[in-house]
């Protein structure tokens, strides 16, 4: 498809501005002024409405089908979310007007950070991470400055379980510390003898989801608390998979003393194909000094944003964070409170041992107790057998209408394809896939070949990668 | 409990074909001693209706300003209907990052033709698909310029003082030193940059227009920059480089800013845009998702994330930037704002914010106000009131107007858009002579 | 897999061979090169720059993997191959002629020969 560039007709313009006679009394000095306009498009309204229509007939959401993507939490998202986000009476509020003209935005604030405190178990919650990888960077300097405070500078490792999300390592080099992997047990759990041996008085934390990548709940948990708090370490709580446990458990509980949300993952708001997302951080009362500041309290009836230093990063972002997306998590606490909270965790786990119990057969990873949210089936033995490898089966899923499942990943396993259904998804969608699954195992049996070109019914197959890497274009114009 | 779909009798069938009584023992995993068995202390759930009709109450204790002459960081523009209407569209808002390139060519195309933009505007040759905000920009390109054994980077003080807060954050934890260069008449002073500029220090970073408004000589400072063997990162203003020389052009190695004014709203705050641009030379040091065009099996052109070895999920803790998720439902937005202003429109838009920002300093001059600094600006400016700010601004908010920033000392930071032009000023200057009685 | 005789070589598989008195061109191995897969990319040092052996000097990318490359010698780096950073593809193509760097005053000393590099192939393959 032609890009918006080349839809471009030299001298169309849109009538949007009424003419300000002001700009020929008040015009900038011509050296104050950029040699040529940008080549932006010249568009009527029009094309530029149909260029974006049929760019999103070329899009897949979640509105579109079926989205097991793991680890990312695809659930469904309520158009009433968006439509309470797009009030003019929170998208037309500036940052710095004064905070008695800000009552409603501070009181979502607030209201959010007490729920997502009582839901995490933690004693106090910074909304301001615009993602959960910025939540890891700010949870991690949280850790730097604990350990700085105690003046305890010999914490220099931050542990790393080797089935970790590629931002827990990538997080902690960030911050200056060195990685170390924790290696998995057979049985896909943090190996706890290697955890002991090399968690000392060199650990500044250990970063840990639970459940972990391969759907599996740490059920160790305490006593790989124990041995990290023992050490005088901090232990960290990777929320991407907090899907499992809403009402469940809670990170607080099970010991952790920092964790980030991916609010994008776990309170239904949107992805918008790569964000914005949130990563609010929560600590345990003892750490509450330490998140970034201004945070909303409430007293006498009246909400602020209060404190203006932090022990630890002052600040994150230039403002208070993602409000909009907040403003939709709030939506989904409300509307589903207490109760439908952990029905959505509980529902979640279900429909993954659903998909599991229909899928494992083409697995050889095999899952002894029920996963968690989501799980991973290992193509090895097929990609073995028959030469058609995880990528082959995914993009062949593309034809049936379904996005595919995470491939590649976690890196612990051979020719990995995780699944996460989530609690939006029906009996009935997990049925079909289980029967497209079918159908294209058989394909690969009697007829590999037709699977390494797929998929066919998409407008462009396989693109060429190392041509991309190697001579990268990355934008239109050449100069 | 009817939000999530399926009947209570699917999940008893679902939870038999198990072998299973109840969704319970789907958790034996986890340990009795840490499950919660009173359940979470939080309200039951109120459904749509209920909900909606809270949040609806909560957001009408905002006040909306019907004319915004505050900026610092969160401008009001004029966003014309089709960007809302473009960005609606189901497909881009609940869509993934396009990992499978076959199912998002949109999503992919969008974010190229974004990329492309960006460009144009900045004048440089490589940019990514976006941070979260400016801050963070001017916070990762901090971690570009870092150089084998150089980590100290000069920040000029005319920078936002909440921008150079998040910079402070990412160099500190990265174990680089920031250290400030003295400002003189509201812009960076040049003299002390050079005096400043040893071999120890591997970036300098200005904003321009700065926090004052003011418009910086970016050209003679790359001059000393560069001279000192460092490289230098630009802050810039969206609206104002459509018509401003560009840091391209004043030769720049790296440039940054918010895309907020591109067709965001000012959303107490966020979700904003941070976008970030390079020099070909540092393109494989951006931090993020790049898209990059290429050819398919069958010799078809198509869009892919690309030179994906510096990210964190492949490169991990070698990784310069942990960035995963980024803002691109906010750079579709800045997209569809640029295609439908076109390069005449947003030239309009830039010389209306210059024009009538000039005209409210004027006014303001008349009513004994004085300007703070000599330097030309774009659409901010400082003053020197001759009334209380708190005062002054508590009055104009009785008039649906919100004031100029209060700096402190009696000076304030005063903003003007397209949106606020003779009308909506004099209306103003209106309002202020009545508060200076 | 393709072990040239003349050349000496590293457990991180490098090759190393000698151009002059103390002075080695390096590159990477054709089973390290094997393993990338399609090279994209070449992050390299610059002349000047001084290493110890062992030292991370390099890194090649393919699409989906990033990879350190080790300095095998103690020495400075005295000239480098700039065709590498224009077209990495080289390497896939003749991984030994596809040199790295050359370094200055560097000693042999401590590294495989050929039949050495081939047994500890064995041994990791094996593994």
């Amino acid at each position: 498809m032609k890009l918006i560039f080349e839809k471009s007709t030299p001298g169309q313009a849109n009538d949007i501005l009424p003419a300000n006679p002001l700009i020929s009394q008040y015009a900038p000095p011509t050296e104050a002024l950029r040699a040529n306009a940008p080549r932006l498009p010249e568009a009527a309204e029009v094309a530029v409405v149909r260029h974006y229509m049929a760019l999103s007939r070329m899009a897949f959401g979640v509105d579109n089908g079926f989205y097991p993507l793991g680890s990312c939490t695809m659930k469904y998202n309520p158009k009433a979310a968006e439509r309470a986000a797009s009030s003019p009476h929170f998208t037309d509020i500036h940052p710095l007007q004064s905070q008695d003209s800000a009552q409603g935005c501070i009181e979502v604030m607030y209201r959010l950070q007490e729920a997502l405190n009582e839901v995490s178990g933690m004693g106090a919650t910074s909304l301001m991470p615009a993602a959960g990888a910025q939540g890891e960077w700010v949870g991690i300097n949280i850790v730097r400055a604990y350990h700085a405070h105690n003046h305890d500078t010999k914490r220099t490792k931050v542990l790393v379980p080797d089935s970790a999300h590629g931002t827990n390592p990538a997080t902690a080099a960030m911050c200056g510390y060195e990685v170390v992997n924790i290696p998995s047990g057979p049985d896909g759990l943090v190996d706890v003898d290697a955890l002991e041996q090399a968690a000392d008085n060199t650990t500044a934390a250990l970063m840990l989801t639970n459940p972990n990548t391969l759907g599996k709940f740490e059920k160790n948990i305490c006593r790989i608390a124990e041995i990290v708090h023992n050490a005088g370490g901090l232990l960290y709580y990777d929320g991407a998979n907090m899907n499992a446990i809403m009402g469940v458990t809670r990170p607080g509980d099970m010991g952790f003393d920092i964790m980030h949300w991916n609010i994008h993952k776990t309170l239904a708001t949107p992805h918008g194909g790569g964000g914005p997302g949130s990563g609010p951080v929560g600590v345990c009362k003892a750490l509450a000094r330490f998140l970034p500041t201004p945070m909303a309290t409430f007293a006498d009836g009246t909400y602020a944003l209060s404190g203006d230093d932090s022990g630890g990063i002052k600040r994150a972002k230039i403002f208070y964070g993602n409000f909009l997306v907040l403003v939709k998590a709030l939506y989904y606490v409300l509307a589903l409170g207490a109760d439908g909270l952990k029905e959505a965790s509980m529902r979640a786990v279900l429909n993954a041992n659903y998909l599991l119990r229909a899928l494992e057969q083409y697995s050889s990873l095999r899952y002894d107790s029920p996963c968690m949210h989501e799980f991973v089936l290992s193509l090895d033995t097929l990609k073995e057998q028959t030469g058609v490898s995880a990528q082959d089966i995914a993009k062949t899923m593309i034809d049936y209408g379904v996005h595919p499942p995470t491939m590649y990943f976690p890196l612990t396993v051979g020719e990995a394809l995780m699944f996460e259904p989530t609690e939006t998804e029906s009996r009935q969608t997990l049925d079909d896939m289980a029967n497209i699954m079918d159908k294209i195992i058989h394909t690969a049996k009697n007829d590999a070949d037709l699977l390494h070109t797929s998929p066919y019914t998409t407008p462009v197959c396989r693109p060429d990668e190392v041509k991309a890497a190697r001579e990268p274009k990355l934008r239109h114009y050449d100069h | 409990m009817g939000y999530i779909p399926g009947s209570s009798r699917d999940s008893l069938s679902m939870l038999m074909s198990l072998g299973l009584d109840n969704l319970d023992q789907l958790y034996t995993d986890v340990p009795a001693g840490v499950k919660l068995h009173d359940g979470l202390r939080l309200p039951a759930g109120l459904g749509e209706m209920a909900a909606t009709r809270m949040l609806q109450d909560v957001a009408q204790k905002n006040t909306i300003y019907r004319d915004v002459f505050l900026g610092a960081g969160a401008y009001r523009h004029f966003i014309p209907a089709a960007v809302d209407n473009i960005a609606s569209r189901n497909e881009f808002v609940t869509a993934y990052t396009p990992y499978q390139a076959e199912l998002n060519q949109g999503v992919l195309q969008s974010i190229f033709e974004y990329q492309t933009m960006i460009c144009e505007l900045t004048g440089m040759d490589a940019s990514n698909a976006s941070v979260y905000d400016g801050a963070t920009a001017a916070g990762e390109a901090c971690l570009m310029m870092q150089a084998r054994k150089k980590s100290t980077i000069l920040v000029s003080e005319t920078t936002h003082p909440q921008v150079m807060e998040v910079m402070q954050a990412y160099a500190d934890s990265a174990g680089m030193q920031v250290v400030p260069v003295a400002a003189k008449d509201g812009a960076t002073d040049l003299e002390s940059l050079q005096s400043l500029l040893g071999s120890e220090v591997a970036g300098v970073y200005m904003q321009s227009p700065n926090y004052y408004g003011v418009i910086e000589d970016i050209g003679a400072a790359a001059g000393l920059v560069h001279a000192a063997g460092a490289l230098l990162a630009v802050g810039v203003n969206p609206i104002a480089a459509a018509i401003l020389k560009t840091p391209g052009e004043q030769g720049a190695d790296i440039a940054v800013g918010d895309g907020q004014p591109l067709g965001l709203p000012l959303a107490f705050g966020g979700p904003y845009l941070g976008f970030i641009t390079c020099k070909t030379a540092l393109t494989r040091r951006l931090p993020g998702r790049i898209v990059g065009e290429t050819d398919d099996i069958n010799g078809r052109r198509a869009y892919v994330l690309t030179l994906q070895a510096r990210e964190q999920h492949i490169r991990r803790e070698k990784a310069s930037s942990n960035i995963c998720s980024n803002q691109a439902w906010c750079a579709l937005r800045s997209a569809a704002y640029m295609s439908v202003m076109g390069p005449g429109g947003m030239s309009e838009c830039a010389r209306q914010c210059y024009a009538n920002a000039h005209y409210l300093l004027d006014c303001l001059q008349a009513c004994g106000f004085s300007q703070a600094y000599n330097g030309d600006f774009f659409h901010e400016f400082v003053v020197q009131s001759p009334i209380d700010p708190a005062l002054l601004n508590a009055q104009l908010a009785q008039s649906g107007i919100l004031g100029g920033l209060d700096l402190g000392g009696g000076n304030m930071l005063w903003c003007a858009t397209e949106l606020t032009g003779k009308t909506e000023i004099d209306h103003l200057i209106s309002k202020i002579k009545e508060v200076a009685g | 897999m393709n072990v040239p005789e003349d050349l000496y070589y590293t457990k991180s598989h490098e090759w190393v061979r000698l151009v002059g008195d103390n002075h080695v061109r390096m590159g990477i191995t054709d089973h390290a090169q094997e393993l990338m897969g399609d090279i994209v990319y070449v992050e390299l040092p610059e002349a000047g720059e001084s290493f110890d052996a062992g030292e991370n000097m390099a890194v090649v990318e393919s699409v989906k993997a990033a990879s350190d490359v080790y300095a095998p010698v103690t020495a400075v780096v005295s000239a480098v191959n700039e065709a590498l950073a224009d077209t990495p593809a080289l390497i896939n193509g003749a991984c030994y002629d596809a040199w790295f760097v050359e370094f200055d005053d560097a000693s042999i000393l401590g590294l495989l020969t050929a039949d050495e590099y081939k047994k500890f192939l064995e041994t990791e393959e094996a593994h």
